[in-house]
């Protein structure tokens, strides 16, 4: 575990790159395909050229089979064009031409695009590596730095499968997944019983062709089809018998059934690796007598819910997301630290032997996204350090959470398409391979003028479980040549002996290239912090209990909310509770000082670490509400508030910034100390004790919590990871007094005391500096959009006025997800009789409170009007701490913002890890602008509200609402 | 997928008498050496079983005849596994049971089952034994208890057989049979015994599941094996041990709202490590696709 000299060999690499890296910088084509330059660029007879010749060649004879075609190397100035393959699922085959430096999202968009489809996230594209193994594309990265041999062939196939198709939103994207899985039974992966195969089979059938007309359809019409991997003449006719049952049922009705069937299915979903056993006899293996379990050949299964290990057909074990700390690969082999159970004092590491290095390394991207996808309620920010270790794959789509929040919105009437007929035993049929879409769009031609033609596809089945040969070897030299230079300030270790890192590397590298491009770096990351992390990762007390639900765990006495909403949903739904509770689990050799944001507390945050060669690990780290640290969280909390300064630039930004999206990327820096220092010097705040009456809205229900989790009976995996979020909304002021509204433990009345902010220097190290970046990819607007208010991003509102010219009311409202236990056991009684009060409620008292003491203070910001500021802040009681306990280590931090006529939502997502607890909050930063005329009240109302439905399992533990007014006398609306 | 319904709901019960030979073990004298068992106590609990399903559940009943030949043949529970309209014909451990099917095999073919076996001795399933009761359906999934009458090759034949569904295997500790510590208390309950054996395999079944089960404890472990059947008139029907045989148990089955509850006494059969559900095989002829 030396990793210097891993360091050392891997810094290497980066230097030498760095002149490609530069010269990529040079030629800076706009990812954007511009077609009027693809003459042009392919009219240069660089060596490159030559080089795309050969590939173009290779697609144009498919039968020229993996020839080892290199990627230029350097000196590429021209966008050359580069025709794909797209298998689809009826399969026919989609040609199109992309920039040979396309990313693997810019062909997804195009291949969706043409497939009209809208609800995206659950596809995904693979092709085959020089094994012949199935790949995922990975969105982020260059196309050609995925393919490197052969012809651009793809598949699009689903790749999350959605476990309650029913909620899908389009009728389209229920026929894909039904596409899918037709193949999938067809093809055997997913096994079904004669039953099954009966009842699918009709059900496609009726899909396909319409009701049961022995007239037009002949008698033999269903031999022509395929249900079953061993298809018998006994199975056609009841397949018959069934769908002549059907009459009237539409093509989509039948899809539905169909994939309420399918989802039903034990391996529905599951996408299985062949591994072997390592290590000793683990006992829920359960071998058969006088049997080593060392070497025994297994399956892993991936899925939403976790990961199942076969033996046989026989599931031998199961690993749900939150029983999982940690996932790992080295070389060859892939690891999973389990929490440990309900007698077990240490978490086990059951270690499985892949056949190489790459099967290794693409189990564990499965795992890593499916994990993302299923149980994170937005993607983590892959991490940047300057030294970092370890891959920086992360799942960068949206989550399920995210993408049926964004398909909610889908407005446009349900699209027209054909249903293309499906594999036929007569695969001589090339002609009639329909185009499956009715509603293609322009852009598609174009890519296609080409003269692509559609080819019907044959029984090309995509073979999920893998057996590989190691031929990392042979390929290292060759793709030395196309490494791509990641910046120096980011070395990996590189093993010589290790026989497949050379491979790796190359795929590291080019992460980190292109992190680069997008984010700022930091090199947070301290030797002290990793000393504190070994120690919280060794000390039992820290670890992990009382989480999974069967296994009741004695409570912690301090937390007394969260644990009481948990008992109560243990009851009525267990698995919901398994999820409420994880704890964050420090792993030694995670330097992750900066993950990546927003996993819900329940989430499992990755950190990856190269501590030997290549060695990546992901924690799984999952927040537990009943941690006995809960001081940690409180302390974290205060350094949370410190960062508005930061947080207030975004936020004019935002608001300056008059286009509707706008999505702010916080990324910690320390290089951007000015802003750091500006922070400081806006912690101090003066004290003002005010009293209050109406503090009931603070009291924002950790109990609610209980009723979200119940509610979600059905859906246990969503129910998991809405219940992560915090969210907070808060206003940041840089001079204006804030004042700090606690709970009294009367509902009737609070005592409003002021808060002093503390001043905390070592955290903003860690979080103040952001850099704010407008993402202009197309995906990034689609991800700000989808996650709030999409329509009305879209309708984003031109005239909106600036802020310094009227009257502005700013709210703020801030959640905490959990609070810190010991701090809440004296507002728990009252939190608890308050339970009831309406959330909406609250703003509108907490806008208008009379009482409070108006500040003067014009802020920089707003140097032209003179104006009225009241800042009031309601929070709960347990927020209000100390700030000089340890801050916790800022993970990341998001802001999202969205604009609507009057208002402007900021929201900030910060995660932080402090003690061994990691924290997400969500601050919504709501920005209401207008004049008198609006209802600043019923739009803060209206806000809160909305902010309660988007994360119903978070609790709002901080309000606070500034008021800026212009004074003049009839404006303002008090 | 198709054959997922709720567990529970059954048409038939094959049972098959108590022979005279109850209680003998053919060959081997010394397993229920000093057991001594009562036969008529047998066959009048054998006939309460059959007459509370029959009459008091509504099932229809399938009585094969006893085989003096055959002095285990009464639990027929072993023989076959039966989901939806497939039968797998088991291999129980003992050579001896292997020429039980048989006549169970001619019921189920009447019953329109399809009928699969475990294969020939040799081949694929070689040295696979798989008996009944070792084999919990849930209705969603499948429970195969690795004891000492049924390993892992045997649960594999299920697994193959069964394709739509889960089959997890589970330990079972001591001599136990999975069905003598665990059993279905309703379509999403497992009744289980407190023991720590049956802990272990509880804990086991937690993990390895992907639903929720509600689990009732009961304190005794023969109270663990109880019948459920969702009637005709969609009444839940328990039949449990009565409470002279499972004193301590009995308040445990009150707790299941709304159930009837049919205590029937089963403390002859028990002597010999068979229990309730030993004694029946349970059908559902008016299978119903969606």
């Amino acid at each position: 575990m030396t990793t210097e000299s891993g360091a050392d060999s891997e810094a290497k690499q980066p230097q030498e790159n760095k002149e490609k890296e530069k010269g990529k910088a040079a030629e800076t084509t706009s990812p954007q395909n511009q077609p009027e330059q693809l003459p042009a660029a392919a009219g240069h007879s660089t060596p490159a050229r030559k080089e795309q010749e050969q590939q173009e060649d290779d697609v144009s004879h498919e039968s020229s089979t993996s020839r080892l075609s290199r990627s230029p190397l350097r000196g590429v100035k021209k966008v050359k064009i580069m025709q794909c393959k797209v298998t689809l699922l009826d399969g026919s085959d989609f040609s199109l031409n992309v920039e040979k430096r396309a990313k693997g999202q810019m062909l997804f968009d195009k291949v969706c695009e043409h497939l009209n489809l809208l609800e995206k996230d659950y596809f995904g594209i693979t092709y085959r590596d020089v094994e012949n193994q199935k790949n995922w594309l990975d969105p982020s990265k260059e196309l050609k730095k995925q393919i490197r041999t052969g012809p651009w062939n793809f598949a699009f196939n689903v790749k999350f499968y959605p476990p309650d198709p029913a909620q899908l939103t389009e009728d389209i994207t229920r026929y894909y997944l039904c596409l899918q899985l037709r193949d999938d039974v067809v093809s055997g992966r997913l096994p079904c019983s004669f039953a099954t195969h009966t009842v699918l089979g009709s059900y496609t059938v009726q899909s396909e062709l319409g009701d049961y007309d022995p007239e037009e359809l002949g008698s033999d019409y269903i031999s022509e089809l395929r249900f079953a991997p061993n298809q018998t003449k006994e199975l056609e006719e009841k397949v018959m018998e069934l769908h002549k049952t059907y009459k009237g049922m539409t093509p989509a009705e039948a899809e539905i059934h169909f994939l309420e069937n399918a989802k039903k299915l034990s391996m529905y979903g599951v996408d299985l690796h062949h591994a072997k056993l390592v290590g000793n006899l683990y006992e829920s293996l359960a071998p058969a007598e006088g049997e080593d379990s060392e070497g025994v050949e297994i399956m892993l299964g991936v899925c939403a819910s976790g990961l199942l290990i076969y033996r046989d057909r026989l599931r031998i074990n199961r690993f749900a997301w939150p029983k999982i700390l940690k996932i790992s690969y080295k070389r060859n082999n892939f690891y999973i630290k389990i929490r440990p159970g309900e007698f077990e004092q240490f978490e086990s590491t059951i270690g499985f032997k892949l056949p190489n290095h790459r099967a290794a390394k693409r189990l564990w991207k499965v795992c890593v996204e499916h994990h993302t996808f299923f149980r994170l309620v937005s993607p983590e920010v892959p991490p940047k350090k300057f030294l970092s270790l370890g891959s920086k794959f992360r799942y960068s789509g949206r989550t399920q959470a995210q993408t049926r929040r964004a398909s909610s919105q889908i407005i446009r009437p349900a699209p027209f398409f054909e249903r293309s007929s499906s594999k036929r035993y007569n695969m001589s049929r090339s002609l009639d391979g329909a185009p499956i879409m009715e509603n293609h769009e322009t852009l598609m031609k174009d890519s296609t003028a080409d003269g692509a033609a559609k080819v019907i596809a044959k029984g090309d089945i995509i073979t999920t479980v893998t057996t590989e040969k190691k031929a990392e070897e042979e390929k290292a030299e060759q793709e030395d040549g196309q490494v791509e230079t990641p910046e120096p300030a980011t070395p990996l270790r590189q093993d010589t002996k290790d026989t497949a890192s050379p491979a790796e590397m190359v795929k590291h590298q080019t992460n980190i290239s292109e992190l680069k491009r997008s984010f700022l770096e930091t090199g947070s990351s301290t030797p002290g912090l990793t000393e504190w992390e070994k120690r919280l990762s060794s000390s039992p007390a820290r670890s992990p209990r009382a989480d999974d639900a069967p296994m009741i765990e004695p409570l912690e006495p301090q937390d007394i909310e969260e644990p009481a909403g948990e008992e109560t949903n243990k009851v009525v739904e267990p698995k919901a509770t398994e999820a409420a509770g994880y704890l964050v689990k420090y792993v030694v050799d995670s330097i992750g000082t900066d993950l990546a944001s927003s996993s819900g507390p329940h989430g499992i945050s990755l950190s990856t670490t190269m501590d030997d060669d290549v060695f990546m690990d992901g924690t799984l780290r999952e927040v537990e509400e009943k941690t006995p640290d809960s001081q940690e969280d409180v302390s974290e909390r205060s350094v949370l508030k410190v960062s508005p300064g930061a947080v207030r630039q975004e936020v004019s930004q935002a608001i300056s910034d008059k286009k509707g999206t706008l999505i702010i990327l916080k990324e910690p820096d320390d290089r951007e100390e000015g802003t750091e220092t500006s922070a400081v010097g806006e912690k101090e705040e003066p004290v003002v004790p005010e009293e209050a009456e109406e503090a009931e809205e603070n009291e924002m229900s950790p109990s609610k919590e209980k009723e979200s989790i119940t509610d979600n009976t059905s859906v246990v995996i969503e129910a998991k990871t809405e219940e992560a979020k915090s969210l907070k909304i808060e206003i940041k002021t840089d001079d204006m007094t804030q004042i700090k509204g606690i709970d009294s433990p009367k509902k009737a009345m609070a005592s409003w005391i002021s808060e002093e902010v503390k001043t905390e220097t070592s955290e903003i190290n860690n979080m103040s500096i952001k850099e704010v970046k407008e993402m202009k990819t197309s995906d990034a607007l689609q991800q700000k959009t989808e996650i709030f208010n999409f329509e009305e991003a879209q309708k984003s509102n031109l005239t909106q006025i600036t802020v310094s010219e009227v009257s502005t009311t700013s709210l703020a409202v801030s959640t905490l997800g959990w609070v810190p236990s010991s701090e809440k056991a004296p507002a728990e009684l009252e939190e608890k009789a308050v339970v009831a009060t309406e959330t909406e409620a609250a703003p509108a008292k907490s806008t208008g409170p009379t009482s409070l003491d108006a500040v003067d203070a014009s802020t920089k910001e707003k140097p032209v009007i003179h104006t009225e500021t009241k800042t009031i802040t309601y929070e709960s009681a347990e927020v209000d701490t100390n700030g000089d306990i340890d801050p916790g280590v800022l993970l990341s931090a998001q802001t999202i913002t969205s604009e609507t006529t009057s208002t402007t939502t900021t929201t900030h997502i910060t995660k932080t890890v402090k003690g061994g607890i990691s924290e997400t909050r969500i601050e919504k930063r709501i920005v209401i602008t207008g004049d008198a005329d609006i209802d600043h009240d019923e739009a803060l109302a209206q806000a809160i509200k909305e902010a309660k439905e988007q994360h119903p399992d978070m609790s709002v533990t901080k309000v606070v609402v500034h008021k800026e007014t212009e004074i003049t006398p009839e404006e303002g609306e008090d | 997928m198709a054959n997922m319904c709720p567990y529970g709901k059954f048409t038939h019960a094959v049972v098959r008498g108590i022979p005279e030979t109850f209680g003998k073990v053919v060959g081997d004298s010394r397993e229920n050496g000093e057991v001594s068992v009562d036969l008529a106590k047998a066959q009048r609990q054998f006939g309460c079983l059959t007459g509370a399903l029959r009459q008091k559940v509504g099932l229809q009943l399938i009585e094969i005849p006893p085989d003096p030949e055959l002095p285990e043949s009464w639990r027929i529970e072993d023989v076959a596994v039966i989901q939806g309209d497939t039968a797998l014909i088991t291999r129980p451990f003992k050579q001896q049971r292997r020429s039980e099917a048989e006549a169970v095999r001619r019921v189920m073919s009447e019953l329109n089952l399809t009928v699969v076996e475990m294969g020939a001795e040799e081949g694929d399933s070689a040295g696979a034994t798989l008996e009944g009761s070792d084999v919990l359906f849930t209705g969603r999934e499948f429970f195969v208890g690795i004891s000492s009458h049924t390993n892992r090759r045997g649960a594999e034949v299920l697994a193959d057989t069964f394709r739509d569904f889960a089959v997890s295997t589970v330990p079972v500790c001591g001599g136990a049979r999975l069905k003598n510590v665990c059993s279905m208390g309703g379509p999403d309950t497992i009744i289980f015994s407190s023991s720590d054996g049956a802990k272990k395999t509880l804990r086991m079944m937690e993990q390895l599941t992907d639903h929720h089960y509600e689990v009732l404890t009961v304190p005794e472990e023969s109270a663990a094996n109880c019948v459920y059947i969702k009637g005709p008139s969609s009444r839940d029907f328990l039949l449990h041990r009565p409470a002279e045989e499972c004193p301590d148990s009995a308040s445990a089955f009150q707790k299941l709202q709304d159930y009837t509850l049919l205590p029937t006494a089963c403390s002859e059969a028990s002597k010999l490590g068979a229990s309730l559900s030993s004694l029946c095989l349970l059908i559902n002829r008016k299978h119903t696709y969606f």
